[in-house]
């Protein structure tokens, strides 16, 4: 291979490169920039891709204060992308929904505000599923992304724009959001690293809110150095979310090793279900056979009620989120629709900024939390989450980490399932119980089915990052994924 | 009417004075300009999540505890979700499940001395909400003010023990002056710091079921708490005897008119889908932590009373001082003397001073010393009672020692029996006809001539020395 453009490095080559001397910052971040302009009309990752000064500047900037001496972070001068479900202060933040158009917050969220203290060049934000509701990003009311290993499918959701971006080069890096997936499904549908870390591991401050009790925040990357990375940068405790944990950030780079010996891995037959592709299938049990190799203790698990998540999840989150979203009325921000009073305005406001899906899910939830339907629908699907949660603390004394599929499926065509609604539901079958957990879970690409990724889930046990950091490094490191590029990377190069 | 016995509840929302709001670090300070105390958080801007402030919690400890509740091992925040412009997140954090406290009572004193006890079922934190701006603002449109929005309230739900208007102002009144003593808010009804609704109902007297409910709002002093269910009690009542039927709903308070007016039908119970709020963990509450919190607590207003009344006032002179902090602070700094004339002299001829000149105990130039001081120069014998009071208007207007005043003004009284006893006889010999009026048995004779010594004397004789005096002289 050639000498590699700067847009196909990881996080580390760049860093690598800046610190040398050999690109500046102001280079690197133009050549991201270019990329972008050039490529996005095709995939439609961003909403919004900041002027090429503004960028340049900024980059221009960490060269300026390099050249003087300052010591330099990992993402220093680097670019990244962010989900456009975080908030940045005096920048346009829409949450893909015609009812945040316009909306500039007066505030950073603490994942932007760390990763800019960290020195990254934000390059834009990316598209998403309305309100991250979703699993293909084709509920995004401002048109959908298109997956860049085929333009003809989607990249999954509700993250798709960051995980389409970085997949193609746009950016080295983004931010996203998972709920019940939208970081991990998205990564394995673009072949890409996907990091849901621990709840409370990063604070949600900023994160406009889907499902607090299972929205976290984590990184996609090239490589899971690079996620490792990202997670040192954004994670740790913050006094502006209570539900932050306490506890300090380990050096999650220390974790990657290539030695797996002594590690159990337990494989779940429940996340290995009806809905998973035979493909799928085949590409994750070589996977696991990899791992084997690498010198880990492989064996099947049960988590006996990890068959009801989907279930509870769609108990659980609409209910959080018919809550959540009720504060977009129009009157304090977002476009306002025309009434005669306060309740025929928010009525028209909320019909005409919601999207169907959005709508679909806040009914649902505002019934399940209905007086006579509370005990049947919320309090018993949170019941079951605890039994789901238990059914991992008894694997986890087994085991050091759990491997299972990301998603049932490889990345599915533009508009087959928009209107069959279980049918997306079903595309968080496998990523979903971690998020009722609460455990951290990584997506690594292993396999190519019919040119489309295929990804390999590692859950861990609640800050167990390190683990499944050091089981994703090293199964990447084996794994002859390695230098896979979506074809259109390769053709737009 | 006396067929029907009412049947009321109370909730009482206290605005707590925190120094920032109940989940985010704004001010929770009263009368700023619209919007300058606000911030993502209380605005409920999109990703902006609630902090609890801890001194909210102690203070809703504070006040629970004053009333006897028992403080939950672990408390939880729900969410109370309904729509409303000054209601900026869509929903209220509230407690609905797992409240800091549960039970207590308070013990009302009646006027006629005996005393009504009020259960309290359970007490709860809350935030409260931004207010609608119909001034100031176009026509046409209004404004909202999130400033209040956010400052923290504690809600204490009663049992229906209040059996008439009466009773339930008493309740609230005792109420206030209990959260007066534990410091946690200054309970202006006036200003919205005290608020209460109260559920009243009728039934037949002598039966226990309930009737139904109607909730009563916008009642904005104590008075009109009592005028305003005095009028619903009739309104349900006439109702009642005329057959017909009470409709669940909440009614207004129209001071001005007298009236209460229906201003929601509530035959469908609100539904506010509470669900525990997932943006706050579970608050374990430490036994330490609330022993430590009961420790901080003051004297309070049942134990003040108690003391008072062991020390020999009258129950209504205890609840003048115990409903009044500063007064009550006033007397316990009055030293050495008897409690029975200490809270006369401060209640009756201090206060009523000060009332008459617009000032107040915190601001009067008389010192609990001082009229400590005042008040023994009177019971020594040194000065008569009266002069006592010339003393002190002369104390309230100019401040100073009553000794010095006394020394000064030559106000000593005149105990001398010699000296005063050539005064009686002097008096005896210029008024000879009176005399003679006694003899001959007009009682009122007497007086006259106490009178006259006593004005010779400028009224520094000692009023009980020139009785005896002059009855030995008379030979009566």
């Amino acid at each position: 291979m050639s000498q590699p453009a700067l847009w196909e490095l990881p996080l580390h080559a760049l860093h690598r490169l800046l610190a040398s001397g050999a690109a500046s910052a102001e280079e690197i971040c133009a050549a991201f920039w270019d990329r972008a302009t050039e490529q996005d009309p095709h995939l439609h990752a961003f909403l919004d891709l900041r002027s090429r000064e503004a960028v340049l500047a900024e980059a221009a900037a960490v060269d300026r204060a390099r050249a003087a001496g300052t010591a330099l972070g990992p993402l220093a001068g680097l670019p990244v992308a962010l989900k456009d479900n975080l908030s940045t202060a005096g920048w346009e933040t829409t949450c893909a929904s015609r009812i945040l158009r316009g909306y500039r917050p007066p505030y950073d969220a603490t994942v932007v505000a760390r990763l800019r203290e960290a020195g990254a060049v934000f390059l834009g934000k990316t598209n998403l599923d309305e309100f991250a509701m979703g699993s293909s990003t084709e509920h995004s009311a401002f048109g959908p992304t298109r997956n860049p290993w085929d333009l003809g499918r989607v990249p999954g959701g509700s993250s798709g724009g960051s995980a389409a971006a970085v997949a193609a080069g746009l950016c080295p890096a983004a931010l996203g959001s998972d709920t019940g997936g939208s970081i991990r499904q998205p990564a394995a549908l673009c072949g890409v690293v996907g990091l849901k870390p621990t709840y409370g591991r990063v604070s949600r401050y900023g994160l406009f809110a889907f499902a607090s009790s299972l929205d976290q925040i984590g990184p996609f990357a090239r490589d899971v150095a690079d996620a490792a990375t990202l997670l040192e940068a954004i994670a740790g405790p913050d006094p502006l979310d209570a539900t932050s944990a306490r506890l300090a950030v380990p050096d999650y780079s220390e974790a990657l090793q290539a030695d797996l010996s002594g590690l159990r891995i337990g494989a779940p037959r429940e996340l290995f279900g009806e809905g998973v592709e035979e493909d799928v299938r085949a590409s994750v049990a070589a996977a696991i056979d990899l791992l084997g190799e690498l010198g880990a203790n492989v064996s099947e698990c049960s988590l006996p009620h990890a068959g009801y998540s989907l279930d509870v999840y769609y108990v659980i989150a609409p209910a959080e989120a018919s809550s959540n979203l009720a504060r977009y009325d129009g009157v304090r921000y977002g476009p306002r629709a025309a009434g005669a009073d306060y309740v025929s305005q928010f009525a028209a406001t909320r019909a005409e900024g919601f999207g169907p899906e959005v709508r679909r899910r806040i009914m649902l939830g505002t019934y399940a939390l209905s007086a006579g339907y509370y005990d049947a629908y919320y309090d018993r699907a949170q019941r079951v989450r605890t039994l789901i949660r238990r059914d991992f603390a008894e694997a986890f004394e087994r085991f050091d980490a759990l491997v299972a599929p990301t998603s049932p499926t490889v990345a599915f065509p533009l508009g087959s399932r928009v209107e069959d609604p279980l049918a997306m539901y079903a595309s968080d079958i496998c990523s979903i119980p971690a998020n009722l957990a609460g455990l951290p879970a990584l997506s690594v690409p292993c396999g190519l089915s019919n040119g489309l990724p295929v990804g390999l889930q590692v859950i861990g046990p609640a800050f167990g990052e390190m683990t499944i950091l050091r089981v994703g490094a090293a199964f990447e490191q084996a794994s002859d994924f390695r230098g896979k590029r979506p074809p259109m990377a390769v053709l737009g190069g | 009417m006396s067929d029907f016995e009412p049947v009321i509840g109370l909730e009482v929302h206290v605005e707590l004075r925190t120094r920032s709001k109940m989940f985010c670090g704004c001010s929770a300070d009263f009368g700023a300009p619209p919007n300058t105390h606000v911030c993502p958080v209380c605005l409920g801007l999109p990703g902006a999540l609630p902090v609890v402030n801890r001194q909210a919690v102690v203070y809703a400890m504070r006040a629970a505890l004053a009333l006897h509740g028992d403080i939950a091992e672990e408390t939880r925040f729900d969410r109370k979700n309904y729509h409303y412009p000054d209601l900026p997140k869509g929903y209220q954090i509230s407690q609905y499940q797992h409240p800091i406290s549960t039970g207590g009572h308070l013990d009302v004193h009646r006027p006629d001395g005996s005393v009504l006890q009020v259960r309290i079922r359970r007490l709860h934190m809350e935030e409260d909400t931004g207010k609608s701006l119909h001034e100031g603002v176009p026509a046409g449109q209004s404004g909202v003010d999130f400033n209040r929005c956010g400052v923290p309230l504690i809600e204490i739900v009663m049992e229906a023990d209040v059996h008439s208007p009466e009773d339930a102002r008493l309740t609230l009144q005792t109420l206030r002056t209990i959260i007066l003593y534990t410091g946690v808010s200054d309970v202006r009804m006036e200003e919205g710091s005290l608020r209460c609704d109260a559920n009243v109902s009728l039934r037949p007297a002598g039966t226990t079921a309930f009737g139904t409910l109607v909730e009563v709002k916008n009642m904005n002093s104590f008075r009109s708490v009592q005028r305003a269910l005095e009028f619903e009690v009739r309104r349900q009542g006439a109702a009642l005897e005329a057959g017909e039927r009470i409709a669940r709903e909440t009614r207004h308070w129209d001071e001005r008119r007298g009236i209460t007016f229906s201003s929601r039908s509530k035959e469908e119970a609100d539904d506010y889908r509470y669900f525990p709020e997932p943006d706050l963990g579970a608050l374990r509450v430490e036994r330490a932590w609330v022993a430590a919190v009961a420790a901080t607590l003051p004297e309070l207003p049942e134990a003040r009373q108690q003391r008072y009344v062991a020390s020999g006032l009258t129950g209504y002179d205890a609840g003048v001082l115990v409903e009044d902090p500063p007064l009550g602070d006033f007397f316990d700094a009055i030293a050495g003397v008897p409690a029975r004339s200490a809270c006369s002299w401060l209640t009756v001829e201090l206060l009523g001073r000060l009332n008459a000149r617009g000032e107040s105990i915190t601001a009067t130039r008389v010192t609990p010393e001082a009229l400590s001081a005042l008040i023994r120069l009177v019971e020594g014998g040194t000065i008569s009672a009266k002069i006592g009071k010339d003393v002190l208007d002369a104390m309230v207007a100019d401040g100073g020692d009553p000794e010095a005043i006394v020394k000064a003004r030559g106000l000593t009284q005149i105990s001398d029996e010699g000296a005063l006893a050539d005064e009686v006889r002097k008096v005896l010999a210029a008024h000879a006809s009176v005399v003679e009026d006694f003899r001959s048995g007009k009682g009122k004779a007497f007086g006259f001539l106490v009178g006259q010594v006593m004005k010779a004397t400028r009224g520094q004789a000692n009023p009980s020395l020139v009785n005896s005096l002059l009855r030995k002289e008379l030979g009566s």
